[in-house]
């Protein structure tokens, strides 16, 4: 393998690991060109712990005369030690992970490599195609198409082949439209409220700029999709001052004298640098082990993470209630309409159709919204919270979308179908994954790098019965009815599975909630 | 109802986190008030709320606005009402009458007194002999070679605020113990209040010592002599004064303070500074001025934790229990408790810390022990902490609900460690303050005799028993105390947590719509019943010699594992009220009349219909529509999310 020349010291023996609820192990370290392999033969039992590279998120080396500490600190959020006699293997393994953990070649990337046993290349990828979505809803298709304008993705490269758009609609109209919109997004279906016919369209902001240019054709399609209601919210996830500033730059918001019938709404919600920011500064203080409540509450108060959860479950029930409660379409967008807004309308989504909540379902959701939708995963989950490297285009938007499914789960823990455990591997997955699933920012790169051929499909898997059993929640009464999460800072909760996952006493808890799972089982087993 | 006194019509009751409001009826009975939704609907069942005089902490009559004469009511159990009289003068009645009621002067006055739940006179006697601290010791290991009772007390002659029998060391002889009790505030000398059988480690309480600046006294020093002499593990005692430094100091000008540890041979001192109950008070009051604001955010709602300081004044409690539990469980030494007067900051450790180590006490009957014995009988001030006459404000401090709290913490961070879930804390919480049983009443066991509380009221204790499959929790797993005896919480800050169900809980609109342990305990429940079902039907087809079938897979158990709701619990999976259980109780005896030959499984399903207006299923579902559901609002969108409505 190529990587080779990056490994000076490919095994080092009687190497001490420490990890968080395991005593100390001694054995021998050897690197790959995607692991670290650990192994250690106690007598007869020999124990293997694997850490894939791309999991390491920040590597601090403290080498010494003899010997040498290697601190490594995952996107999951575990930090682990390393205490490796030589100074100069020291040096070579940590400048070997150094390296290897941060390829950003996507072909390099280890998805390419694995090869289970159990699953084959053939197998289907990915749940389902815009087409089958398109076809399942036929109450729909007399006011709604499905178009193939972007079929070589040479409308819009960050959305999918096919979109959702209005009848009345036609492509070169589309083509048109796209130009208006940043990146070519332009306004398409994303969800259609089968209660009332209303639906939620998602795009990007529109290119009006300084000057106020208008464009016919989006008016036309906006127009084209409220006909018959007559009126439509927009829900725009920059500030009022936000939107203003953005035709600046060339981009901008619908305004009320070209769209009359669309009454605009501003919610900001926190991205990119912010964001990331956030969830550098949460797990911070969750690794801080002072004593001081006082301490402990200003840090998370600081971090503002709760607030960012607040804000993004208080938008998505602002918009679920103008569709359910007040039935009228809603149009959202922020500015790229790649994060935010994928985050807004897939919470609204859960909120209002059962069907997002079973286990299918919410990886069908994400498939749709996030993986087709085109949020750039690659750029967004470069790096989590320990790394040292300078910020670029990362930020957690996934992991806050997870955060507040936690809460909607916590206030319901009887309306979703899939458990805890199922957001805290894609937590995981999301950021270093042996599955092909979350690499790359959009659909084309997907199939450009052969994703869908050369790598295994992470949501394929999480439904093979073996796995659907232990991401299922066994509590699951399925109800028709909208969930509406409160969103008062009392009914918030931190997720510690997820943040404090790694101290101490997260055992005591996880043990506790098995023990509930199973005993819900053998219950409902034995009725 | 015959102790209507007066009803007012069309009053309004606003919730407290929404816009939202019901009409209704008010009603004023000799020991309630009860507010009755107008039923608007027949689907789901009129709302009743009704509020125990004694519960109520105060009465607000704010300015009259053009829609009515707002009355504001504020409980000692953090119900948070709001209403609306349409006319002035109901108001106004209203408002006095309550003044009056909810003042009592007397103990006589008190609810307890006049509470008649149908029980006979064995019935009640049983019921105050449930608790035996006797046996409690004995459970412990005490009397012993070390230890022994001593009868000094048997006439409250040396403490009158100590129980009658204490325990102390075989060493300390009379007039050691009469010495020790006059050089310590109240009278209320060292006396033992756990005993950690496995390495004879005693854990002893008192209040502080009257030493000023220098005053000794010969035989507190032998007492404290005697107390370490009992324990051969340890050659010191360890001195926990559990008042921050500074107030033990302040305490020295008034001629008391704490131990000079060059008089007390082989002691070791330790202050763990909890604040004092004005601190307590104080910090509590904010916390609910900060959690009871109408449009909080996230921000402001973390900052206002931080700056009110409870979480940090629990915490402290928390950790002095962890110190307690160490010194005694680690290193084998007997530890002396202490702040000031030895039955608040005293208290709260010396039975937290005995939770820590004794499983027991994390049992259903073992937890009800411990408050008998660390807070009813060592004097704990129930009736000035909880305000149960008309007193002084300033000896109003939440100590007690502290310690529930503290063990509320410990239940989130071992969540299979403890038989009872918090229904049972927020259960004793609410009578603490309902004064509808005896246990709380009064400051000290001297006193409760006075009024004849074992022979005029009934207990707690007997009430809470009889129903605690509702307290029970689904996680416990009994066998969790053989591998973790002592438990050994974490006590790094993010493991304390705002107790929402305790400060929010008749805040509808705070809770999760769904609740897991209700479900896993009507599963657990309903699978015992269907088990017997199954036993019994078998049985009967063998008598008639029939074998008894494979069971369906396929027969779904959905219906019949359907139990009778609890409509009118404001948090799913409470516990049933009273007033339900009365109803459900009454319910059973008509079926009981009837007296008609049905299987159990026939009559529980019948049941099931009967108790609630749908099945469990539909209730919790038309309990989200009740709240959120279009039909029950006016079509306009203005809510939680802040919409406005679009009018074109």
């Amino acid at each position: 393998m190529e990587f080779s020349e990056h490994i000076k010291t490919a095994n080092v023996e009687d190497v001490v690991l420490r990890r968080p609820f395991h005593p100390p192990m001694q054995g021998t370290l050897c690197v790959t060109g995607h692991h670290l392999l650990f192994s250690n033969r106690d007598g007869d039992s020999s124990r293997l712990v694997l850490l894939l590279l791309r999991n390491i998120d920040a590597i601090e080396k403290r080498p010494s005369v003899s010997s040498g500490t290697i601190t490594l600190k995952c996107k999951d959020l575990c930090v682990l030690q390393l205490d490796i006699p030589g100074m100069e293997e020291c040096l070579n393994i940590a400048r070997s992970i150094e390296y290897l953990s941060s390829l950003d070649i996507v072909s390099d990337m280890y998805p390419f490599f694995y090869r289970p046993l159990k699953l084959s290349l053939q197998d289907q990828w990915g749940l389902s195609s815009p087409e089958q979505n398109y076809a399942q809803m036929e109450e729909l298709q007399d006011r709604w198409r499905l178009s193939h304008v972007n079929k070589d993705y040479s409308v819009c490269p960050s959305y999918p082949p096919a979109v959702i758009v209005p009848h009345s609609i036609d492509d070169e109209t589309l083509v048109k439209v796209a130009k208006f919109r940043q990146g070519g997004r332009f306004p398409v279906l994303c969800y259609y409220h089968r209660k009332n016919g209303m639906v939620i369209m998602r795009s990007s902001q529109p290119l009006t700029g300084a000057n106020r240019k208008r464009c016919r054709e989006d008016e036309l399609l906006l127009q084209a999709v409220i006909d018959g209601s007559g009126l439509g919210y927009i829900i725009d996830t920059r500030s009022n001052q936000q939107a203003q500033q953005a035709r600046m730059t060339g981009g901008g918001f619908e305004s009320k004298s070209s769209y009359s019938c669309w009454k605009r709404l501003h919610r900001q919600l926190e991205r990119g640098k912010v964001l990331q920011e956030s969830l550098i500064k949460l797990v911070e203080a969750c690794g801080d082990h002072s004593h001081s409540v006082d301490r402990w509450l200003s840090k998370l108060e600081n971090s503002k993470w709760l607030s960012h959860v607040h804000t993004a479950l208080a938008t998505a029930g602002l918009l679920a209630e103008c569709v359910e409660r007040d039935g009228h379409s809603v149009l959202v967008h922020g500015s790229e309409g790649t994060d935010a807004t994928l985050l807004v309308s897939s919470l609204a989504q859960l909120i209002l159709d059962p069907n997002t909540r079973t286990l299918d379902g919410f990886l069908g959701l994400l498939e749709r919204e996030w993986l087709l939708a085109g949020h750039p995963f690659q750029h967004r989950c470069a790096h989590s919270a320990y790394s040292h490297a300078r910020l670029r285009l990362e930020a957690p938007v996934f992991v806050l979308l997870l955060d507040c499914v936690w809460q909607l789960a916590r206030q319901f823990p009887l309306a979703m179908g899939f458990s805890e455990p199922l957001l805290l591997r894609l937590a995981r997955e999301v950021y270093a994954s042996d599955y092909g699933t979350f690499l790359c920012n959009s659909d084309q790169e997907r199939c450009a790098a052969g994703v869908k051929e050369r790598t295994h499909c992470l949501f394929q898997f999480l439904l093979k019965p073996s796995e659907r059993e232990h991401y299922s929640n066994p509590l699951y009464e399925p109800t028709e009815l909208a969930i509406w999460p409160s969103i008062q800072p009392q009914s918030l909760q931190l997720w510690r599975g997820l943040f404090l996952r790694w101290t101490q006493h997260a055992v005591h808890l996880e043990k506790a909630q098995e023990e509930l799972r199973n005993l819900v089982i053998e219950c409902r087993g034995a009725s | 109802m015959k102790y209507i006194q007066s009803s007012v019509e069309q009053v309004r009751l606003l919730e407290r986190f929404s816009n939202k409001s019901t009409s209704g009826t008010l009603h004023l009975t000799a020991t309630h008030l009860i507010f009755v939704e107008s039923n608007n609907t027949a689907t789901t069942a009129a709302q009743e709320i009704w509020i125990l005089h004694h519960h109520i902490a105060s009465v607000e009559k704010l300015s009259l606005t053009t829609s009515g004469c707002p009355l504001v009511i504020q409980c000692r159990n953090f119900r948070v009402v709001h209403f609306v009289v349409q006319r002035e003068r109901d108001c106004h009645d209203i408002y006095s009458s309550l003044l009056r009621l909810l003042r009592p002067v007397s103990y006589d006055e008190l609810y307890a007194f006049s509470y008649n739940p149908k029980q006979n006179e064995q019935q009640r006697e049983e019921g105050w002999q449930l608790i035996d601290l006797g046996a409690e010791f004995e459970r412990m290991g005490v009397p012993c070679d070390r230890w022994q009772l001593t009868d000094v007390n048997r006439d409250y002659k040396i403490c009158e605020t100590y129980p009658r029998d204490l325990y102390v060391p075989i060493t300390a002889s009379k007039p050691i113990i009469v010495g020790s009790s006059k050089f310590r505030s109240k009278g209320r000398f060292p006396v033992l209040t756990y005993f950690y059988q496995e390495k004879k480690a005693a854990v002893c309480r008192c209040s502080q010592p009257l030493s000023g600046f220098s005053a000794r006294c010969l035989e507190d020093e032998s007492m404290l002599q005697a107390i370490s002499k009992a324990n051969h593990n340890s050659r010191f005692v360890y001195v926990m004064d559990t008042r921050p430094k500074l107030n033990a100091m302040a305490n020295r000008a008034a001629g008391k303070g704490y131990e000079n540890e060059d008089n007390y041979s082989n002691i070791r001192f330790q202050f763990v500074g909890i604040e004092n109950i004005h601190v307590m008070r104080t910090s509590l009051q904010k916390l609910l001025e900060v959690v009871g604001s109408r449009f909080l955010s996230v921000n402001d709602y973390l900052l206002g934790l931080e700056s009110c300081g409870w979480l940090r004044h629990v915490k402290a409690v928390v950790d002095a229990a962890i110190f307690l539990t160490k010194a005694v469980t680690v290193e084998g030494a007997s530890v002396l408790v202490h702040c000031s007067d030895g039955w608040d900051r005293t208290a709260q450790v010396c039975s937290l810390g005995a939770l820590l180590m004794d499983p027991y006490y994390r049992t259903i009957k073992g937890f009800m022990v411990l408050i008998e014995k660390d807070w009813i009988s060592f004097g704990h001030k129930f009736a000035d902490r909880c305000d149960q006459l008309d007193g002084d404000p300033k000896e109003v401090s939440p100590v007690f609900t502290q310690f529930l709290e503290c063990v509320w913490q410990l239940t989130e961070q071992f969540p299979q460690a403890f038989e009872f879930s918090e229904w049972l804390l927020l259960q004793i919480h609410e009578h603490v303050h309902s004064c509808q049983y005896g246990n709380f009443l009064a400051n000290n066991q001297r006193r409760r005799e006075e009024l004849q509380l074992g022979d005029r009221t009934h207990s707690l204790w007997a009430f809470l028993l009889r129903e605690q499959q509702n307290y029970l929790n689904p996680a416990y797993c009994p066998t969790y105390a053989d591998t973790h005896p002592v438990l050994e919480p974490s006590t790094l800050p993010c493991h304390f947590k705002f107790w929402r169900n305790m400060y929010h809980q008749f805040d509808r609109s705070m809770h999760p719509r769904q609740s897991v342990l209700k479900n896993v305990l009507t599963l657990k429940e309903s699978n015992c019943q269907l088990e017997d079902t199954i036993k019994d039907l078998e049985t009967r087809l063998q008598k008639h010699g029939i074998s008894p079938p494979t069971p369906d897979p396929q027969a779904s158990p959905r219906d019949q594992r359907i139990l009778p709701t609890r409509p009118h619990s404001l948090i799913l999976g409470a516990p049933l009220s009273r007033k339900e259980a009365q109803r459900q109780q009454e319910e059973e005896e008509e079926e009981e009349e009837v007296g008609e030959e049905v299987t159990e499984c026939c009559s529980d399903t019948e049941r099931t219909v009967e108790g609630s207006s749908g099945t469990e299923r539909k209730e919790s579902y038309s309990d989200l529509q009740g709240t959120y559901g279009a039909k029950a609002e006016p079509a306009v969108v203005s809510l939680e999310f802040g919409v406005a409505r679009m009018t074109c």
